[in-house]
Protein backbone atom coordinates (compact mmCIF):
# COMPACT_ATOMS: atom_id res chain seq x y z
CA UNK A 1 0.00 0.00 0.00
CA UNK A 2 1.67 3.08 -1.07
CA UNK A 3 1.31 7.03 -0.08
CA UNK A 4 -1.02 8.10 -2.70
CA UNK A 5 -3.65 5.21 -1.77
CA UNK A 6 -3.89 6.35 1.20
CA UNK A 7 -3.75 10.30 0.95
CA UNK A 8 -5.09 10.11 -2.63
CA UNK A 9 -4.02 12.46 -5.82
CA UNK A 10 -2.31 15.36 -5.06
CA UNK A 11 -1.55 15.49 -1.46
CA UNK A 12 1.41 14.56 -1.55
CA UNK A 13 4.12 17.01 -2.30
CA UNK A 14 7.54 15.14 -2.44
CA UNK A 15 8.77 15.50 -6.07
CA UNK A 16 10.65 11.99 -4.77
CA UNK A 17 8.96 9.40 -3.16
CA UNK A 18 9.46 9.20 0.47
CA UNK A 19 11.79 6.18 0.71
CA UNK A 20 14.44 8.49 -1.17
CA UNK A 21 14.10 10.95 2.26
CA UNK A 22 14.23 7.88 4.60
CA UNK A 23 17.67 6.49 2.92
CA UNK A 24 19.54 10.16 2.43
CA UNK A 25 18.69 10.93 6.24
CA UNK A 26 19.65 7.26 7.56
CA UNK A 27 22.72 7.44 5.43
CA UNK A 28 23.37 10.88 7.45
CA UNK A 29 22.73 9.34 10.40
CA UNK A 30 25.27 6.90 9.92
CA UNK A 31 27.71 9.28 9.20
CA UNK A 32 27.01 10.99 12.04
CA UNK A 33 27.82 7.93 14.17
CA UNK A 34 30.73 7.07 12.27
CA UNK A 35 32.30 10.44 13.15
CA UNK A 36 31.76 9.95 16.38
CA UNK A 37 33.39 6.58 16.19
CA UNK A 38 36.34 8.20 14.09
CA UNK A 39 36.87 11.22 16.01
CA UNK A 40 37.45 9.93 19.66
CA UNK A 41 39.89 12.66 20.07
CA UNK A 42 38.49 15.70 19.00
CA UNK A 43 35.43 16.69 20.62
CA UNK A 44 34.64 19.49 17.87
CA UNK A 45 34.30 16.96 15.37
CA UNK A 46 32.14 14.95 17.71
CA UNK A 47 29.78 18.08 18.57
CA UNK A 48 29.52 18.03 14.68
CA UNK A 49 28.56 14.65 13.84
CA UNK A 50 25.78 14.76 16.90
CA UNK A 51 24.78 17.81 14.86
CA UNK A 52 24.47 15.89 11.30
CA UNK A 53 22.68 13.38 13.38
CA UNK A 54 19.82 15.76 14.36
CA UNK A 55 19.84 16.94 10.80
CA UNK A 56 19.20 13.69 9.45
CA UNK A 57 16.40 13.38 12.10
CA UNK A 58 14.91 16.56 11.42
CA UNK A 59 15.07 15.53 7.46
CA UNK A 60 13.51 12.41 8.24
CA UNK A 61 10.51 14.31 10.11
CA UNK A 62 9.95 16.88 6.98
CA UNK A 63 9.99 14.37 4.81
CA UNK A 64 6.86 12.55 6.70
CA UNK A 65 5.29 15.98 7.40
CA UNK A 66 5.26 16.62 3.68
CA UNK A 67 4.55 13.12 2.82
CA UNK A 68 1.52 12.76 4.88
CA UNK A 69 0.49 16.33 4.61
CA UNK A 70 0.82 16.86 8.38
CA UNK A 71 2.05 19.72 9.81
CA UNK A 72 3.11 18.80 12.78
CA UNK A 73 6.06 17.46 11.76
CA UNK A 74 7.53 20.01 11.06
CA UNK A 75 6.84 21.87 14.19
CA UNK A 76 8.53 18.88 15.97
CA UNK A 77 11.78 19.72 13.35
CA UNK A 78 11.76 23.16 14.54
CA UNK A 79 11.87 22.05 18.49
CA UNK A 80 14.55 19.55 17.28
CA UNK A 81 16.09 22.94 15.77
CA UNK A 82 16.09 24.74 18.86
CA UNK A 83 18.11 21.99 21.16
CA UNK A 84 20.62 21.10 18.75
CA UNK A 85 21.20 24.90 18.70
CA UNK A 86 21.37 25.00 22.65
CA UNK A 87 23.09 21.47 22.66
CA UNK A 88 26.15 23.12 20.32
CA UNK A 89 26.16 26.28 22.55
CA UNK A 90 26.87 24.35 25.70
CA UNK A 91 28.82 21.94 24.28
CA UNK A 92 31.25 24.28 22.62
CA UNK A 93 31.31 26.20 26.27
CA UNK A 94 32.08 22.99 28.21
CA UNK A 95 35.11 22.46 25.05
CA UNK A 96 36.48 26.06 26.07
CA UNK A 97 36.89 25.63 29.65
CA UNK A 98 38.01 22.27 29.28
CA UNK A 99 40.83 23.47 26.35
CA UNK A 100 41.65 26.27 29.28
CA UNK A 101 41.85 23.95 31.72
CA UNK A 102 44.14 20.90 30.30
CA UNK A 103 45.53 22.40 27.08
CA UNK A 104 44.19 19.75 24.55
CA UNK A 105 40.28 18.99 23.67
CA UNK A 106 41.33 15.09 22.98
CA UNK A 107 38.26 13.31 25.22
CA UNK A 108 40.29 10.15 26.31
CA UNK A 109 41.71 12.77 28.77
CA UNK A 110 38.39 13.17 30.22
CA UNK A 111 38.54 9.57 32.47
CA UNK A 112 40.19 12.27 35.21
CA UNK A 113 37.78 12.05 37.61
CA UNK A 114 36.76 8.41 37.75
CA UNK A 115 36.94 6.70 40.86
CA UNK B 1 8.73 17.26 -11.51
CA UNK B 2 11.49 16.00 -13.57
CA UNK B 3 13.69 18.84 -12.91
CA UNK B 4 12.54 18.31 -9.27
CA UNK B 5 13.76 14.99 -8.58
CA UNK B 6 17.04 15.62 -10.46
CA UNK B 7 17.39 18.61 -8.24
CA UNK B 8 16.74 16.22 -5.03
CA UNK B 9 19.31 14.00 -6.47
CA UNK B 10 22.15 16.75 -7.06
CA UNK B 11 21.34 18.57 -3.36
CA UNK B 12 21.36 14.54 -1.63
CA UNK B 13 24.18 13.39 -3.58
CA UNK B 14 26.12 16.28 -2.46
CA UNK B 15 24.39 16.79 1.22
CA UNK B 16 26.22 12.97 1.39
CA UNK B 17 29.43 14.11 0.08
CA UNK B 18 29.90 16.78 2.50
CA UNK B 19 28.69 15.04 5.36
CA UNK B 20 31.49 12.20 4.92
CA UNK B 21 33.92 14.88 4.17
CA UNK B 22 32.90 16.57 8.11
CA UNK B 23 33.29 13.32 9.42
CA UNK B 24 36.36 12.72 7.28
CA UNK B 25 38.67 15.96 7.32
CA UNK B 26 42.09 16.31 8.67
CA UNK B 27 41.57 19.91 9.28
CA UNK B 28 38.41 20.98 11.86
CA UNK B 29 38.15 24.00 9.97
CA UNK B 30 37.47 22.30 6.56
CA UNK B 31 35.05 20.44 8.66
CA UNK B 32 33.11 22.98 9.53
CA UNK B 33 33.35 24.46 6.32
CA UNK B 34 31.88 21.13 4.91
CA UNK B 35 29.24 21.28 8.06
CA UNK B 36 28.05 24.60 6.26
CA UNK B 37 27.52 23.22 2.88
CA UNK B 38 25.81 20.11 4.14
CA UNK B 39 23.34 22.10 5.96
CA UNK B 40 22.61 24.19 2.25
CA UNK B 41 21.99 21.05 0.99
CA UNK B 42 19.82 20.12 3.61
CA UNK B 43 17.71 23.38 3.01
CA UNK B 44 17.42 22.81 -0.69
CA UNK B 45 16.15 19.68 0.17
CA UNK B 46 13.59 21.03 2.94
CA UNK B 47 12.68 23.49 -0.21
CA UNK B 48 11.67 20.62 -2.51
CA UNK B 49 9.48 19.05 0.65
CA UNK B 50 7.78 22.03 0.93
CA UNK B 51 9.21 22.99 3.91
CA UNK B 52 9.78 26.57 3.19
CA UNK B 53 10.20 28.10 6.57
CA UNK B 54 12.23 25.26 7.78
CA UNK B 55 14.75 25.39 5.30
CA UNK B 56 15.28 29.87 5.77
CA UNK B 57 15.81 28.96 9.45
CA UNK B 58 18.03 26.44 9.06
CA UNK B 59 20.00 28.54 7.17
CA UNK B 60 19.81 31.28 9.51
CA UNK B 61 20.21 29.67 12.77
CA UNK B 62 22.53 26.75 11.55
CA UNK B 63 25.03 28.62 9.07
CA UNK B 64 24.81 32.08 10.67
CA UNK B 65 24.77 30.71 13.98
CA UNK B 66 25.95 27.30 14.91
CA UNK B 67 28.92 26.90 11.89
CA UNK B 68 30.15 30.30 12.99
CA UNK B 69 30.11 29.34 16.52
CA UNK B 70 31.91 25.98 15.86
CA UNK B 71 34.10 28.26 13.83
CA UNK B 72 35.29 30.62 16.04
CA UNK B 73 35.52 27.56 18.65
CA UNK B 74 37.72 26.25 16.45
CA UNK B 75 40.31 29.32 15.22
CA UNK B 76 40.28 30.15 18.86
CA UNK B 77 41.48 26.93 20.35
CA UNK B 78 45.18 26.53 19.34
CA UNK B 79 44.75 22.79 19.15
CA UNK B 80 47.19 20.23 17.24
CA UNK B 81 45.72 18.73 14.86
CA UNK B 82 47.99 16.14 13.56
CA UNK B 83 47.71 15.11 17.67
CA UNK B 84 44.25 14.61 17.12
CA UNK B 85 44.54 12.26 13.96
CA UNK B 86 46.24 9.61 15.99
CA UNK B 87 43.98 6.69 16.34
CA UNK B 88 42.24 7.40 13.02
CA UNK B 89 42.76 3.75 11.28
CA UNK B 90 42.31 2.46 15.24
CA UNK B 91 38.62 2.88 15.75
CA UNK B 92 37.78 2.72 12.12
CA UNK B 93 36.79 -0.14 11.51
CA UNK B 94 34.74 -0.45 14.95
CA UNK B 95 32.78 3.10 13.46
CA UNK B 96 32.54 1.06 10.01
CA UNK B 97 31.00 -2.01 11.72
CA UNK B 98 28.23 -0.37 13.81
CA UNK B 99 27.44 2.15 10.94
CA UNK B 100 27.04 -1.13 8.46
CA UNK B 101 24.92 -2.68 11.23
CA UNK B 102 23.18 0.13 12.08
CA UNK B 103 22.08 1.21 8.13
CA UNK B 104 21.32 -2.48 7.70
CA UNK B 105 18.65 -2.12 10.96
CA UNK B 106 17.53 0.65 9.44
CA UNK B 107 17.55 -0.87 5.31
CA UNK B 108 15.03 -3.49 7.64
CA UNK B 109 13.00 -1.50 9.40
CA UNK B 110 12.37 0.71 6.51
CA UNK B 111 11.80 -2.06 4.18
CA UNK B 112 8.69 -4.05 5.84
CA UNK B 113 7.15 -0.96 6.94
CA UNK B 114 4.06 0.59 5.85
CA UNK B 115 1.62 3.10 6.78
CA UNK B 116 -1.11 2.28 8.91
CA UNK B 117 -4.92 2.13 6.22
CA UNK B 118 -6.29 4.95 9.20
CA UNK B 119 -3.17 6.75 8.83
CA UNK B 120 -4.83 9.52 6.34
CA UNK B 121 -7.41 10.40 9.48
CA UNK B 122 -4.93 10.72 12.00
CA UNK B 123 -3.64 13.94 10.36
CA UNK B 124 -3.47 16.67 12.80
CA UNK B 125 -3.01 19.74 11.09
CA UNK B 126 -3.62 18.78 7.22
CA UNK B 127 -2.00 21.70 4.94
CA UNK B 128 -4.80 23.95 3.90
CA UNK B 129 -5.18 25.76 0.73
CA UNK B 130 -4.01 29.54 0.25
CA UNK B 131 -2.39 29.83 3.54
CA UNK B 132 1.42 29.46 3.38
CA UNK B 133 3.69 27.24 4.94
CA UNK B 134 4.88 30.19 7.40
CA UNK B 135 1.75 31.69 8.38
CA UNK B 136 0.20 27.69 8.90
CA UNK B 137 3.14 27.01 11.11
CA UNK B 138 2.78 30.41 12.90
CA UNK B 139 -1.02 28.91 13.54
CA UNK B 140 -0.26 26.01 15.12
CA UNK B 141 2.55 26.97 17.19
CA UNK B 142 0.97 30.08 18.57
CA UNK B 143 -2.08 27.95 19.36
CA UNK B 144 -1.42 24.44 20.14
CA UNK B 145 1.76 24.27 20.66
CA UNK B 146 2.36 27.48 22.81
CA UNK B 147 3.71 25.07 25.87
CA UNK B 148 6.39 23.60 23.81
CA UNK B 149 6.88 26.78 22.09
CA UNK B 150 7.62 28.50 25.59
CA UNK B 151 9.31 25.53 26.19
CA UNK B 152 11.97 25.65 23.89
CA UNK B 153 12.18 29.61 24.52
CA UNK B 154 13.15 28.36 28.59
CA UNK B 155 15.61 25.72 26.61
CA UNK B 156 17.54 28.36 24.95
CA UNK B 157 17.27 30.77 28.20
CA UNK B 158 18.96 28.46 29.98
CA UNK B 159 21.43 27.16 27.20
CA UNK B 160 22.73 31.09 27.10
CA UNK B 161 23.19 31.51 30.75
CA UNK B 162 24.79 28.56 31.04
CA UNK B 163 27.24 28.92 28.00
CA UNK B 164 28.10 32.51 29.93
CA UNK B 165 28.80 30.70 33.08
CA UNK B 166 30.64 28.14 31.73
CA UNK B 167 32.99 30.86 30.12
CA UNK B 168 32.79 33.86 32.32
CA UNK B 169 36.33 34.33 33.70
CA UNK B 170 36.46 36.10 37.31
CA UNK B 171 39.78 38.78 37.29
CA UNK B 172 40.95 39.33 39.66
CA UNK B 173 42.92 41.83 38.92
CA UNK B 174 40.86 44.19 37.66
CA UNK B 175 39.67 46.93 39.93
CA UNK B 176 35.37 47.14 40.08
CA UNK B 177 33.74 49.93 41.07
CA UNK B 178 31.65 49.45 44.07
CA UNK B 179 29.36 51.67 44.33
CA UNK B 180 27.58 51.06 47.69
CA UNK B 181 30.73 51.73 49.55
CA UNK B 182 31.15 54.90 47.38
CA UNK B 183 27.64 56.06 48.31
CA UNK B 184 27.85 55.01 52.03
CA UNK B 185 31.10 56.90 52.72
CA UNK B 186 30.87 59.22 55.38
CA UNK B 187 32.19 62.69 55.39
CA UNK B 188 33.82 62.07 58.76
CA UNK B 189 36.15 59.01 56.99
CA UNK B 190 37.74 61.11 55.00
CA UNK B 191 37.69 64.54 56.31
CA UNK B 192 38.83 66.03 59.66
CA UNK B 193 39.12 69.29 60.81
CA UNK B 194 42.31 70.52 62.04
CA UNK B 195 43.48 73.93 64.30
CA UNK B 196 46.58 74.79 62.06
CA UNK B 197 48.84 77.18 63.87
CA UNK B 198 50.41 79.52 61.63
CA UNK B 199 53.76 79.21 60.81
CA UNK B 200 53.62 75.32 61.70
CA UNK B 201 53.96 72.28 58.93
CA UNK B 202 52.08 69.12 58.67
CA UNK B 203 54.25 67.11 59.80
CA UNK B 204 55.00 68.88 63.04
CA UNK B 205 50.93 68.60 63.51
CA UNK B 206 51.01 64.95 63.02
CA UNK B 207 48.40 65.09 59.55
CA UNK B 208 49.01 61.92 57.21
CA UNK B 209 47.28 63.08 54.05
CA UNK B 210 45.57 61.01 52.14
CA UNK B 211 43.88 59.62 55.97
CA UNK B 212 44.59 56.16 56.32
CA UNK B 213 41.72 53.79 55.35
CA UNK B 214 39.77 52.21 58.50
CA UNK B 215 39.50 48.74 56.93
CA UNK B 216 41.60 47.25 54.58
CA UNK B 217 38.82 46.17 52.00
CA UNK B 218 37.53 49.73 51.54
CA UNK B 219 41.44 50.77 50.96
CA UNK B 220 41.18 48.44 48.17
CA UNK B 221 38.35 50.12 46.43
CA UNK B 222 38.68 53.76 48.21
CA UNK B 223 40.83 54.74 45.03
CA UNK B 224 37.98 55.94 42.89
CA UNK B 225 37.08 58.78 44.95
CA UNK B 226 40.18 60.45 45.56
CA UNK B 227 42.74 60.38 42.64
CA UNK B 228 41.23 58.51 38.81
CA UNK B 229 44.96 58.19 38.15
CA UNK B 230 45.82 54.61 40.17
CA UNK B 231 46.49 52.54 37.40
Amino acid sequence: MTITDIMGEGTDMLAVGLGHYLAVSAILLVLGIFGIFLNRKNVIVILMSIELMLLAVNLNLVAFSSALDDLTGQVMAMFVLTVAAAEAAIGLAIVVIYFRNRGSIEVEDVNLMKG
Amino acid sequence: MMIAALAFYVFAAILIASAAMVVSARNPVHSVLFLILAFFNAAALFLLAGAEFLAMILVIVYVGAVAVLFLFVVMMLDINFSQLREGFQRYAPVGATIGVVLLAELAIVLGGWKFAPGAASLRFAPRAEGVHNTAQLGQLIYTHYILLFQASGLVLLVAMIGAIVLTLRDKTSSRHQVIAQQIGRMAGDTLEMMDVRSGAGVRELGIIRPKPAPEPEVAAHDDHGHHGGGH
